[in-house]
């Protein structure tokens, strides 16, 4: 039976408001999405007053500034903080981004910080992404030959190295798949944006022999051809890359070699 | 198989509490899935020993992803180049700290390694011939010191993001046992010294696993976060070095710490040396290239400390740029807007987001930064961890190795070279990988751990976990940082860094009041910042001490009351050891390798230093 309403326990309460720091003249209310695996309690949603005076510009610079400053047990995911490491992405304003590269000045109001949609939550804004890695994994994220490798290097040119452009910068961080709802109502058959991206990456690498071997893994149903061209990927992709496209391009290439 | 390595066992009890422990048996533990700890997973896991890794983040979090500008490697895909050359800039890079038979096996390898990355799949930059397109980089030089080199690989300004991947990648292949998101506590040591394996906390559910292995591997990267400002990422806390430092043993040359030129103003975040290797230059206030004065032939592309020392001494006479004169620029805006899209996105995207500069409009505000640490464990170019022991200075610690920036081969000596580390973690952990697949067996029969092993650990998880203090962890973090930051700089003096001595002693002590808020075990950030800090000030108090207690100028650790290198006394490795409350530093040296591997190349002497 579909279940059309969240379960009772799911359900996100009012939290806690936290007082504002004394003293601080411009502050930006920080509303953000708490739930502890711990306490039984449902989820709810806490309100911070971050002084931008004694912080960094950007929606992780506030968040660290809760944690060292108000709330240490405020938990999520942060690593490079120059967006490359992929490790902060959440739902920011209602659109899944990276926390390091967000900048809260283009937010209007609070912030309104959630983790992730459609993952199960390990804690506060920390997804359990083990889903997302191992389909990833499924489309073997390395290169194939058949040839024996050359002594030096695998010669490719300037044009087919630009092929990889806008695809081998993905840097997994879960944005682009988890905006899609094809992805939401099909995790465990459809294999979403980023490892198709990631698929199509290899699949057009002029050096890579197991091109038929790849487009076979995805002949399904579902692995591919679930994406309706929603294009919520593309347009949560922090990295500016167009998963997108490389579906579409992948759906071509399907659909070419039907014809000999 | 013997019995620890079977399901889980009954925890002893700390506290009156009881931490059930699971226990794991494989032939290698790998700790950290950077480029070291990939590599070395992924050739052990060839060898077909049953190989682990532990990282506290998913691999491809790791800050391998960061690096930028490229990985050296003498292809002469540019022009000719030879291995040897290569050699002699790293030993003149490292202010002959560097021991001879490692930079020797570094740069000999250092071609077949990139080669097996191209054939794994990283996506490199080309030629008009389709080869591996290759940069000039600072200190990287033709015909020992003639011409400039062409020798840095790159994969545009995402070098390191697209080997992090590949190397991931390459390890999904070999089907390897991935431990992701736990945090490793302690060394198992037993009583004859041999590293046994570790313990650590599983994020997700707050279990703690046992892992019982031939050889342990750390990977575990530098510990820029000592530091207030550093182009590292959050999670770079140096944890095997503190982990090393409980276990009794030494860590090496921890004084010496890499300021990159380029971090951008405020933000910390890294600009790529790549971006001077494609023709960028610094500027002045007054609009001058100044880098012409301080190095006449390499100018902008002089080793690291050098262009920081001078950036610093411009802006310290009053020529820094800016409301309060004290940065410098980076121009880009002269360069084709087409080779900043081709060869600089990356970092044109970072100078966009964190300083709101178009590159090819205006310059970059950029700043030295605290970016790469010379020293960590002490290995041999086996990987193998050593220690001083009865007055052998280069003892095996047995079942110990160490990759990476975690680890002191010594290849980098007193300063590194750019695009030496990325070079370094694919050489040597294939070097930690081979030297496992020759002495351990796959499926070796191990020993019974000791009924005891990890109490040890636990205690000490238990003790923080409990911490009700009155200082919170975020606190004593900023103090620490600060006062690295003002004592510990590119500059140092006799009075600045015995003062910080004391300063970071007394932050070292406050460290007893640590308050830790939350009390869960479930994603419990608050008590794994802490066992980070705990790793933190234990690296930040030797580093401290180790800069007062050398008395000369070399690489990265410039005394201005010692301005010489001073070989007859200091051509030596700092070995240093911190006593169990964390404040006392015992030191001890280790003789520089005053030879090389083979008779293909001679010993490089010393010898002035000049670019």
């Amino acid at each position: 039976m579909v279940e059309f309403t969240l379960p009772k326990n799911s359900r996100v309460t009012e939290g806690k408001v936290w007082p504002a720091p004394q003293g601080a003249q411009n502050v930006r209310e920080y509303r953000i999405y708490r739930w502890n695996p711990d306490d039984g309690k449902n989820p709810r949603i806490d309100t911070y007053s971050v002084n931008v005076d004694d912080c960094g510009p950007m929606v992780l610079d506030g968040l660290l500034w809760i944690k060292n400053n108000i709330d240490p047990t405020l938990t999520f995911r942060r690593s490079c903080r120059e967006g490359i490491c992929g490790s902060c992405a959440m739902n920011i304003d209602g659109e899944n981004t990276l926390a390091c590269t967000k900048d809260m000045h283009e937010t209007k109001g609070p912030v309104k910080i959630y983790p992730l949609p459609h993952q199960p939550v390990a804690k506060d804004l920390v997804p359990d992404l083990t889903n997302f890695f191992a389909q990833h994994a499924l489309i073997q994220p390395f290169l194939q030959t058949e040839t024996p490798p050359p002594e030096k290097e695998w010669k490719q040119s300037r044009e087919d190295r630009e092929k990889l452009d806008g695809l081998y910068e993905c840097i997994l961080c879960a944005c682009c798949s988890t905006a899609c709802p094809e992805y939401w109502w099909n995790p465990d058959r459809y294999l979403g944006p980023a490892a198709l991206l990631h698929a199509y990456r290899w699949v057009i690498d002029s050096r890579d022999e197991a091109t038929g071997e790849r487009l076979d893994a995805l002949e399904d149903p579902f692995r591919l051809f679930r994406c309706v061209t929603i294009l919520n990927c593309s347009k949560a992709c922090p990295k500016s890359l167009n998963p997108a496209k490389a579906i579409a391009e992948l759906k071509k290439l399907m659909v070419e070699r039907q014809k000999i | 198989m013997a019995k620890n390595g079977s399901g889980n066992g009954k925890a002893p009890s700390i506290n009156g509490r009881a931490y059930p422990l699971n226990d794991h048996t494989y032939d290698v533990v790998v700790v950290g899935a950077g480029g070291a700890g990939l590599r070395a997973v992924v050739g052990c896991s060839r060898a077909g020993l049953r190989t682990a890794c532990l990282t506290k983040v998913f691999p491809t979090r790791s800050h391998t992803v960061a690096a930028q500008g490229g990985i050296s490697a003498a292809l002469g895909n540019m022009g000719p180049d030879d291995w040897r050359w290569h050699m002699y800039d790293t030993v003149k890079g490292a202010d002959w700290l560097g021991d001879q038979d490692a930079i020797e096996y570094l740069c000999r390898n250092a071609p077949a390694a990139v080669y097996e990355l191209e054939h794994w799949g990283v996506p490199f930059s080309r030629t008009e011939e389709g080869k591996i397109y290759q940069r000039p980089f600072g200190g990287m030089t033709t015909d020992y010191g003639k011409g400039i080199a062409q020798r840095t690989c790159a994969a545009a300004d995402r070098t390191g993001h697209a080997m992090l991947h590949t190397l991931y990648g390459a390890s999904v292949k070999h089907s390897a046992e991935f431990y992701v998101e736990y945090f490793v506590i302690d060394l198992i040591m037993d009583d004859e010294g041999r590293c046994r394996g570790v313990v650590a906390i599983n994020l997700d559910d707050g279990t703690i696993h046992r892992f019982r292995a031939q050889m342990t591997i750390l990977a575990t990267g530098g510990y820029g976060r000592v530091y207030y400002s550093c182009t590292g990422a959050h999670t770079q806390t140096g944890d095997g070095n503190g982990i090393v430092l409980r276990a009794g043993l030494p860590v090496q040359d921890l004084e010496f710490i890499q300021f990159h030129p380029t971090g951008i103003y405020g933000a910390g975040c890294l600009i790529t040396e790549g971006s001077r290797g494609e023709g960028g230059y610094l500027v002045n206030s007054e609009g001058e290239r100044f880098m012409e004065r301080y190095a006449p032939s390499a100018k902008d592309l002089a080793s690291r400390d050098v262009v920081s020392r001078a950036m610093t001494v411009e802006i310290r006479e009053g020529r820094g740029v800016g409301k309060n004169k004290d940065h410098i620029f980076l121009h880009l805006d002269h360069l084709d807007p087409k080779v900043l899209a081709e060869r600089l996105p990356g970092i044109s995207e970072s100078a966009k987001i964190f300083s709101g500069v178009d590159v090819t409009k205006e310059p970059i505000p950029v700043l030295p930064t605290v970016h790469y640490n010379m020293g960590g464990v002490p290995t041999n170019y086996h990987a193998e961890a050593l220690t001083k022991k009865e007055g052998d200075p280069d003892r095996v610690v047995p079942g110990l190795m160490a990759v990476g920036e975690a680890a002191c081969v010594s290849v980098h000596g007193a300063n590194r070279l750019g695009s030496n580390s990325l070079i370094d973690i694919v050489v040597f952990g294939r070097a930690a990988a081979d030297r496992c697949a020759a002495v351990l067996e796959p499926n070796g029969s191990q020993p019974e751990l000791p009924a005891n092993a990890g109490d040890k650990a636990l205690a000490r998880l238990d003790k923080f976990r409990n911490a009700n203090g009155g200082t919170p962890t975020a606190e004593l973090r900023l103090r620490m940082q600060k006062v690295m930051q003002a004592n510990c700089a590119v500059f140092r003096t006799g009075e600045i860094l015995s003062e910080g001595v004391r300063l970071i002693d007394e932050v070292a002590a406050s460290a007893a009041d640590v308050k830790v808020t939350d009390r869960s075990l479930i994603w419990n950030t608050d008590l794994i910042e802490t066992l980070e800090f705990d790793n933190l000030i234990a690296q930040a108090v030797v580093a401290m001490n180790a800069a007062n207690n050398r008395t000369e100028s070399r690489g990265a650790h410039a005394r201005e009351d010692y301005p010489n290198r001073d070989d007859q006394n200091w051509m030596k490795h700092t070995l240093a050891w911190l006593d169990s409350d964390g404040r006392k530093v015992t030191i001890d040296y280790r003789p520089v390798h005053t030879y090389t591997l083979t008779n293909e190349v001679p010993y490089i002497e010393p010898k002035a230093r000049v670019y």
